[in-house]
């Protein structure tokens, strides 16, 4: 799933300064699962806000709205009925579903409330971890289902650089060396040989440096 | 015991500690209390195993957040006795009664009220 | 011969070569980089120049290469995949050609975490291999990656590094025959300092008669003092400096603790020429660039055989 996390309440509250009505809207999708921006999440910031703006003496009347998902044009409808009524969206949806909102609304300002880190995992309740970057290009069959773009600091493609100690990488001491793994990994599998292959010099045209990516499904459209 | 505690204090109860919200803390501050603490059962003594142990780290972002939005964290705290510790539970209502009472009312009472909607 | 490198031909005469590293200056005077290539330019055979090692800007290897080619000096240009994209690496590779530079050493470069520019974007486009096979390409078939014809092509005498002393250990070799098949044609290694595990490497070169392919040059830095040996132990990733050296180091006078790191030096080249594989050795003195001529005397290196 995407993982995000929240943005500090002071940098929001910059954001929102000149604005007394918003509507904070958040997405049941991705965000949800990882406690960034769910129902719950809308509430404690609302709160928060509320708090620090009631502290300042200048009200703000905040709408609380949990979409479905903020990446798909039906569920953004379902704020279309009051969205006027409002000066500013405040979105704790990925970064999708905040443009997707300024698409579909375009004459109220829109604001993020957290920020995108990354497609994970949820490695154990409250630990979120990386695991692919979107290159559109995978490679998974030939690192053991380990990912080297992703795991690796250097997305180095052909093995373990003189960095890597005891198992963990040059970078950070916490992270583990992604070619230690993918090598542990080929080992166990017994399939080693694949090490010795050498992965050619990457085609990033289907990662984002071919520009912002589109796929079409003809066999799916209406 | 019949003895007595701050007549300013407002008991929540709630099944264990665990099912303390950061939001629920956070609503207390919005409904005009000056301050909050959580007692919870004594560490390890948990009924439910873990869930005052949770309540302390709850306690802590919610701190956090009242840092942030100037509040200021101190008015929250976390305390942990048995429900056995009668006098010990008049002596941190009378602690948290007076480290409030140094800090005067919460900063949102003494500006204008809100709005607010759902 | 694949390239007019003075250090391609030493070898390829079977000659122990003698190579050594200059560091760039952190600014524009040029008067640092020929300062150190003076010090040392008679005690070796080719002389590297780092390409922002450790990520830290510095004048540019490309340039300083220049510099030390300008004086006589047969200049290693070290080239990383961090700070260029296969764009940039291409046209590079072209202008060192053309200004007479034929040794390259493939590299992917320190992350940029370590640096003083630790919140730039890094580029990675390809890896140190990936390197390898473009400046193959471009010399032995005279194309670019994207496969137009060169018009003038690059002539390199094409280097990597090797570092024995990083994990997992059993990959270490496998990653050299990735560089040999690549096209690799010398190995600079890691600093050497256990030589246990470095023979053991070489053992599994040998095992693959990767040693006939590719020319080793064992990697000796030289240690200043307890603090050095103790600061590439701890902080250095992939450094492996057995506690007996530091004990050894710590062994004598204080005042003395630099001659016994010199000495140590000189023991190991000794050792390194004694092992089946190793064709010479790449003399990484840090900042301490004038004790090069002694280690190398002292080692029975000098002097170095001259051409016409």
């Amino acid at each position: 799933m995407v993982i995000g996390e929240g943005k500090p309440i002071k940098d929001i509250l910059f954001m929102i300064e000149n604005y007394s009505k918003i509507i904070l809207a958040g997405c049941r999708g991705c965000v949800t699962v990882c406690s960034a921006g769910g129902e719950k999440e809308v509430g404690i910031l609302a709160s928060a806000l509320r708090l620090a703006r009631q502290n300042e003496g200048k009200e703000i009347e905040i709408k609380e709205v949990s979409l479905e998902r903020q990446c798909d044009p039906e569920y953004l409808e379902e704020i279309r009925s009051f969205v006027d009524e409002y000066e500013a969206i405040l979105s704790i949806a990925c970064g999708a579903g905040v443009q997707f909102l300024a698409e579909t609304y375009k004459k109220t300002p829109i604001y993020p409330g957290i920020n995108t880190n990354f497609i994970g995992v949820t490695q154990e309740q409250g630990v979120w971890t990386e695991r692919c970057q979107s290159c559109g290009n995978c490679k998974l069959h030939l690192t053991g289902g380990i990912c080297p773009i992703t795991r690796c600091a250097k997305s180095l493609l052909n093995g373990p650089c003189g960095g890597s100690s005891d198992g963990k990488c040059e970078v950070n001491p916490e992270t583990d060396c992604g070619w230690q793994m993918i090598y542990d990994r080929l080992k166990e599998l017994g399939k080693l040989d694949q090490m010795e292959v050498i992965i050619p010099i990457n085609d990033w045209t289907t990662s984002r440096d071919g520009g912002p990516r589109k796929i079409v499904r003809e066999d799916l459209k209406l | 015991m019949r003895l007595s505690y701050p007549t300013n204090i407002k008991i929540i109860k709630l099944p264990c500690t665990g099912k303390i919200d950061v939001l629920y803390l956070l609503k207390a501050f919005e409904n005009g209390a000056d301050g909050v603490y959580v007692a919870g059962c004594m560490e390890g003594d948990c009924h439910y195993l873990t869930g005052n142990l949770r309540a302390r780290k709850r306690v802590e972002y919610a701190k956090k957040i009242l840092d942030e939005v100037g509040i200021g964290g101190e008015r929250l705290a976390m305390y942990n006795m048995s429900a056995a510790q009668g006098p010990r539970f008049v002596e941190v209502a009378n602690e948290m009664t007076e480290r409030i009472k140094e800090l005067g009312p919460s900063p949102i009472k003494r500006k204008s009220t809100v709005k607010g909607s759902k | 011969m694949t390239s007019d490198s003075r250090l391609e031909k030493i070898l390829e005469k079977g000659e122990f070569a003698v190579t050594s590293e200059c560091g760039p200056p952190r600014g524009a005077d040029p008067e640092v980089i020929k300062k150190k290539g003076e010090l040392i330019k008679e005690a070796v055979d080719a002389i590297n120049v780092t390409d922002n090692q450790t990520s830290v800007v510095r004048m540019s290897s490309f340039s300083s290469c220049v510099l030390l080619k300008q004086m006589g000096i047969n200049p290693v240009l070290q080239m990383v995949t961090r700070d260029r994209n296969r764009i940039a690496i291409q046209s590079d590779i072209l202008g060192a050609a053309a200004l007479g530079i034929n040794n390259i050493l493939c590299l992917s470069g320190d992350h940029q975490k370590f640096g003083d520019q630790s919140t730039a974007k890094n580029v990675y486009d390809m890896d140190s291999i990936h390197l390898i096979q473009t400046v193959k390409q471009m010399r032995d078939e005279g194309k670019f990656l994207g496969g137009e014809e060169l018009k003038g092509v690059p002539r390199f005498f094409i280097g990597a590094a090797a570092n024995p002393f990083a994990d997992p250990f059993e990959s270490r070799v496998v990653r050299l025959a990735k560089k040999v098949a690549a096209g690799v044609q010398f190995i600079q290694t890691q600093c050497i300092f256990n030589l246990d595990r470095f023979s053991k490497w070489m053992e599994q070169v040998r095992d693959r008669g990767l040693h006939e392919k590719v020319h080793i040059l064992g990697g000796v830095t030289p240690m200043k003092s307890v603090g050095m040996a103790n600061y590439m132990k701890k902080m250095v990733p992939g450094m492996d400096v057995p506690d007996e050296l530091i004990a050894r180091i710590k062994g004598v006078d204080k005042e003395k603790r630099s001659e016994e790191g010199i000495k140590i030096a000189v023991e190991t080249i000794q050792q390194l020429k004694e092992i089946e594989g190793v064709h010479g050795v790449h003399v990484m003195a840090i900042e301490w660039e004038e004790m090069v001529p002694r280690i190398a005397k002292e080692a029975g290196l000098l002097p170095r055989p001259q051409f016409e």
